[in-house]
């Protein structure tokens, strides 16, 4: 198949060699699960157990709330001793809502919903499946998956794309995955496109996973529809647009889906994910996670339950052979830092890196932009990353949104090539983040305006009423007062006559 | 030499005349703008910025007698955009950017007389006499004249905690090397 | 760890080159048409750069002393040391050593630091200070000689060497070496009347023009070895063909073609090509990061120009070198070239509204 190029992108060490050949394993059941209720793009699930509730394997903890939401199972069997704020696996260090359980060593199963034969099911009923289990994307966007199954009803999609690109340094999870159960995702990748209606699957493949492409090709080889196509290992490759742009030659349109140009793309682990979900009614309670990093003394390719801490993956694959420089959750390139180890591991944690040894990440001075325009070679989006920096240094989000600001998937590859060390995409995130509560402000501001009018009026039309019942009792007393003159004088007429 | 003097004579007369009718004929109205300011306001009539209210605050940035920086509440970017509207330079270096504050009633100390959601511009504060009074925090703009009128002082101003959703990335400046 | 690194995000690795990095491997691309042009022009030559480098730290080093900021990692980064390289390379060789102080304090100082320091000038600094030299100094500007390779019979020795430079440069010895540049010759030959070839054939040959025996500024000297330093700037991915390729074909298209037209009166494109700082300006001059545009678009654009205001200089302009007006003058338009050849962001049309697919939804 003709594969396109895309603009710019990077070329980092995959550094892969480190985790690879390490088979996935799984981590021994820990004594406490801490399973926040926001692991999903949307809004936050809502518990539905209390403190004290006996709870079994896969059942249902909390519910989702709206369109945009997933509900959260239990991922082990145990005793919920906690509902409330805890460590989130976020930059900030903040708390968020989450349930705890303390797992009771049974791993007794709930009831699980009944096997769905996908190929006739509605694919409605495949899409309320996937919701009802909980899955979310793997990938880290953790965007609900049964909103993008349900595209096929609002959109004219014609293919499915499947992202093994894993274009990430240092993570290998969904390549042992692919290597270990290419059949269950294949399964799981035809029941997607059941459910979206579309004509042709591909599983897209980075060029640096060869044992993964002959065994998911093995697994392919039985179906007309699903093709497995290696493309190049370029970073950003694992971007939705980009992959996109590769497989299909057509670009996203700004502000737009990929559904706009008739495909959808879904990670392989979620793909798993739905499998699992729809041929056992098993819901998303564990999934892989690349424990690796120059630090660490055993890289390695964990199945863990949501909601482990942290800290326990890394004990378990023997702590830190040195000193670590940098902890992170996800990949080195897009990943956030590590705050705290005891925060629990969501859906979309794809691997926990101990760096070392980096020979500029640590450099952190930072000297002035001299114009070299690596950046506008490197960024896979076409934009002008030191203008856009430049307009942010001085708080001119207008002119940095003019510049097309929103247009950048914040992948990092113009901050990998400065040559300057500055924080460019470090920059775009700041500015989008100030814009939203900018937003926010503004349009907190108009509604207590709008708050305050009210009231104004408000007041005015008692102040109105008032004066009316005044004025009516006025009325009403000069009345009562004539008559009673008008009687008056009849009876004095009345005497005198 | 005299069509030197005469020419540019012309030429200044010329022009003079032309300014002399731009003043008139493209005026742009006071008022329009003193109300253009106003909408761009709270509209709270908080009186932090030491006006009666936002209207007379309104007209005092449209003459100039008051800085683009005059409301606490607006914060920032209000004030950025005053100045964008006005066409001035604004001096920001001096606003920090306030943290967002709203008012939190002990519930221990109120007695509920009722003197503060009278007073309350939102109607962000509910309640009834003898009723212990509570704020809605999300219509609370944090203008502080609950806390003035309070006979017991029961009313605080507390800062907006900082949650998962209106965190964001701080901007990246500590690493700036001094040159 | 021992303190907490600031919050930031990612991401956590890093491509190698730093700024000095970037600097250094520029030196390198230089120093094999430097070493020949100093052999070349012998011991005075030598002074002359070493004089133009030194002032350049020097300069730099007071202004940010004046200017209350660390000396020394604005100092190690290189860029002062390069600016003052590139200077001397469009000096004549045999110019007195104030010609070259100056021109590197003006380079440093109203090229580059008042503009705010490095990244921030809006023309190249050593052509800044080449202009400024020329038209004030027009007499040593244009005084060349013929080149009198070192070790050779009447190659001044290093006591003779430091006369020249140090001296006033000027002297009976030196009289009989000074010669016009090839360019210089060419075009009063053409003024008069003869044909540029014979002009050419008279003195110099294609040979000399090539190897650098020919009288010109250092950087003029030698072709090929200019070449090679470019090509290694090109596989260091420091410079992309853009600038290079639109200017130098720019400058042979224009020469082929009113050589075409009157064969007499216009060298051909080879001439062009070869003499002159033509290779190092389209190399290492043009391509200067900082004032050149930064899309590909522009680059093309900038070079194009580059290439057309250099023929056109040198052909009905006062001047026989254009290079330095050349590069000024679309230093001067970058802004305007950047602002109009921004690169079409993924998503949108190149107006920047979006793009519009036909498999639209249902």
């Amino acid at each position: 198949m003709k594969l396109f190029r895309i603009r710019g992108g990077v070329h980092p060490e995959g550094r892969k060699r480190l985790s690879e050949d390490q088979p996935i394993e799984e981590l021994p059941l820990p004594e406490l699960l801490h399973v926040p209720l926001q692991q999903h793009i949307g809004a936050p699930a809502v518990a539905i157990v209390s403190k004290g509730d006996k709870v079994k394997k896969g059942q249902v903890i909390a519910t989702a709330q709206g369109n945009i939401s997933a509900p959260v199972h239990a991922p082990s069997s145990g005793t919920v001793v906690g509902l409330g704020r805890y460590a989130a696996p976020h930059p900030s260090g903040l708390p968020g809502r989450t349930i705890t359980i303390r797992t009771d060593g049974l791993e007794e199963w709930a009831e699980l919903p009944a096997a769905l034969d996908a190929f006739t099911a509605d694919p409605k009923d495949i899409a309320k499946r996937v919701s009802e289990s909980g899955v979310v994307g793997m990938g880290g966007a953790t965007f609900p998956s049964s909103v993008k199954l349900n595209l096929g009803q609002r959109y004219d999609l014609h293919t499915l794309i499947i992202n093994g690109a894993e274009c990430e340094p240092y993570l290998t999870c969904d390549d042992r995955l692919m290597r270990e159960c290419a059949n269950d995702i294949t399964k799981g990748v035809r029941i997607m496109a059941r459910a979206l209606n579309v004509k042709r699957t591909i599983i897209a493949i980075e060029d640096n996973k060869p044992s993964a492409i002959r065994g998911m090709s093995q697994a392919a080889s039985a179906y007309d529809d699903v093709t497995i196509i290696e493309v190049p290992a370029r970073y950003p490759m694992g971007s939705e647009k980009h992959l996109t742009q590769t497989l299909l030659g057509l670009e996203t349109p700004a502000r737009g889906l990929t559904a706009d140009i008739g495909a959808v793309v879904h990670n392989v682990a979620t793909a798993f994910a739905v499998f699992e979900a729809v041929t056992k009614g098993i819901p998303l309670i564990s999934r892989i996670v690349t424990v690796s990093g120059e630090a660490i003394t055993r890289p390695s390719n964990l199945r863990v339950l949501i909601g482990t801490p942290v800290a326990k993956l890394i004990e378990h694959v023997g702590a830190y052979s040195s000193e670590p420089e940098r902890l992170l959750l996800g990949g080195p390139m897009m990943g956030q830092p590590l705050m705290d180890l005891k925060v629990p591991l969501v859906k979309g944690t794809n691997g926990v890196l101990a760096l070392a040894g980096l020979q500029a990440a640590t450099q952190v001075t930072t000297t002035s932009c001299i114009r070299c325009a690596s950046c506008v070679d490197a960024c896979p989006c076409g934009l002008v990353p030191l203008d856009m920096a430049a307009a942010i240094r001085k708080e001119e989000m207008e002119m940095a949104t003019k510049s097309g600001l929103m247009d950048c998937v914040g992948c990092g590859s113009c901050a990998y090539v400065c040559p300057s060390n500055i924080p460019l995409v470090q920059y775009f995130n700041y500015a989008k983040g100030r814009i939203t509560a900018v937003q926010r402000t503004e349009h907190k501001q108009k509604e207590t305006k709008r708050l305050a009018d009210q009231r104004t009026e408000r007041m005015e039309r008692q102040a109105a009423a008032k004066r009316e019942a005044m004025e009516k009792r006025k009325a009403e007393q000069a009345q009562k007062k004539a008559a009673q003159q008008a009687a008056q004088h009849q009876e004095q007429e009345k005497v005198s006559a | 030499m005299i069509s030197a003097i005469s020419s540019l004579a012309l030429l200044g007369l010329a022009l003079g005349i032309m300014l002399g009718y731009a003043a008139k004929y493209l005026k742009v109205e006071a008022g329009a703008l003193v109300q253009e300011i106003e909408a761009m306001l709270p509209g709270s009539q908080c009186g932090q910025c030491g006006y009666p209210g936002c209207g007379p605050a309104a007209e005092a940035v449209a003459n100039a007698k008051a800085a683009v920086t005059l409301c606490p509440p607006g914060g920032r970017a209000l004030a950025q955009s005053l100045a964008a509207k006005l066409g001035v330079s604004a001096d920001l270096s001096d606003m920090e950017d306030q943290v967002p504050q709203v008012a939190f009633v002990n519930e221990q100390l109120c007695i509920g007389c009722t003197k503060c959601f009278k007073r309350c511009p939102t109607d962000a504060l509910i309640g009834a006499n003898r009723q212990i009074h509570v704020v809605i925090k999300d219509a609370c703009t944090g203008c502080g004249k609950c806390v003035d009128i309070c006979p017991t002082e029961s009313i605080q101003m507390r800062d907006v905690p900082l949650t998962l959703e209106n965190w964001y990335w701080p901007k990246p400046d500590a690493l700036q090397l001094a040159s | 760890m021992s303190t907490p690194p600031p919050l930031i995000g990612g991401p956590f690795l890093k491509q190698s080159p730093s700024v000095s990095h970037i600097m250094l491997v520029v030196m390198l691309a230089l120093t094999p048409a430097t070493l020949y042009g100093l052999f070349q022009f012998g011991l005075p030559a030598l002074y002359l750069f070493l004089v133009t480098i030194a002032a350049s730290l020097l300069a730099e080093g007071l202004w940010l002393k004046l200017a209350g900021r660390p000396a020394l990692p604005a100092l190690g980064d290189g860029s002062a040391i390069l600016t003052g390289w590139l200077l001397a390379l469009t000096l004549p060789p045999w110019a007195p050593w104030w010609i070259g102080v100056i021109g590197a304090f003006i380079a440093i100082i109203i090229g580059k630091q008042i503009f705010g320091g490095l990244g921030q000038n809006l023309f190249n600094p050593a052509m800044v200070a080449r202009v400024v030299l020329l038209i004030s100094f027009p007499f040593h500007m244009t005084y060349f000689i013929h080149p009198v390779p070192l070790f050779q019979q009447g190659a001044p020795g290093p006591l003779e060497s430091l006369a020249v430079t140090f001296g006033y440069g000027v002297g009976p010895a030196i009289d009989t070496l000074s010669s016009a540049s090839v360019l210089g010759h060419v075009k009063t030959e053409i003024d008069r009347g003869t044909a540029w070839a014979d002009a050419f054939a008279t003195t110099f040959d294609m040979h000399g023009l090539v190897f650098g025996a020919v009288p010109g500024s250092l950087g003029e000297t030698s072709a090929p070895l200019l070449l090679l330093g470019g090509l290694l700037l090109l596989g260091a991915r420091l410079i992309t063909w853009h600038i290079p390729l639109s200017m130098l074909g720019m400058i042979a298209a224009l020469a082929a073609l009113f050589n075409a037209i009157d064969p007499l009166a216009y060298p051909d494109a080879l001439t062009h090509l070869l003499s002159g700082a033509t290779v190092l300006g389209a190399f290492f001059i043009a391509t200067d990061l900082v004032t050149s545009p930064v899309s590909a678009t522009g680059k093309i654009v900038f070079g194009a120009g580059c290439g057309a205001l250099v023929y056109i200089i040198r052909t009905w302009g006062g001047y026989p070198e254009g290079m330095a007006f050349a590069v000024l003058l679309m230093n001067a338009a970058t802004p305007l070239i950047d602002r109009y050849t921004k690169p079409r962001v993924y998503g949108r049309t190149r107006r920047g509204t979006p793009l519009v697919h036909e498999e639209a939804s249902k």
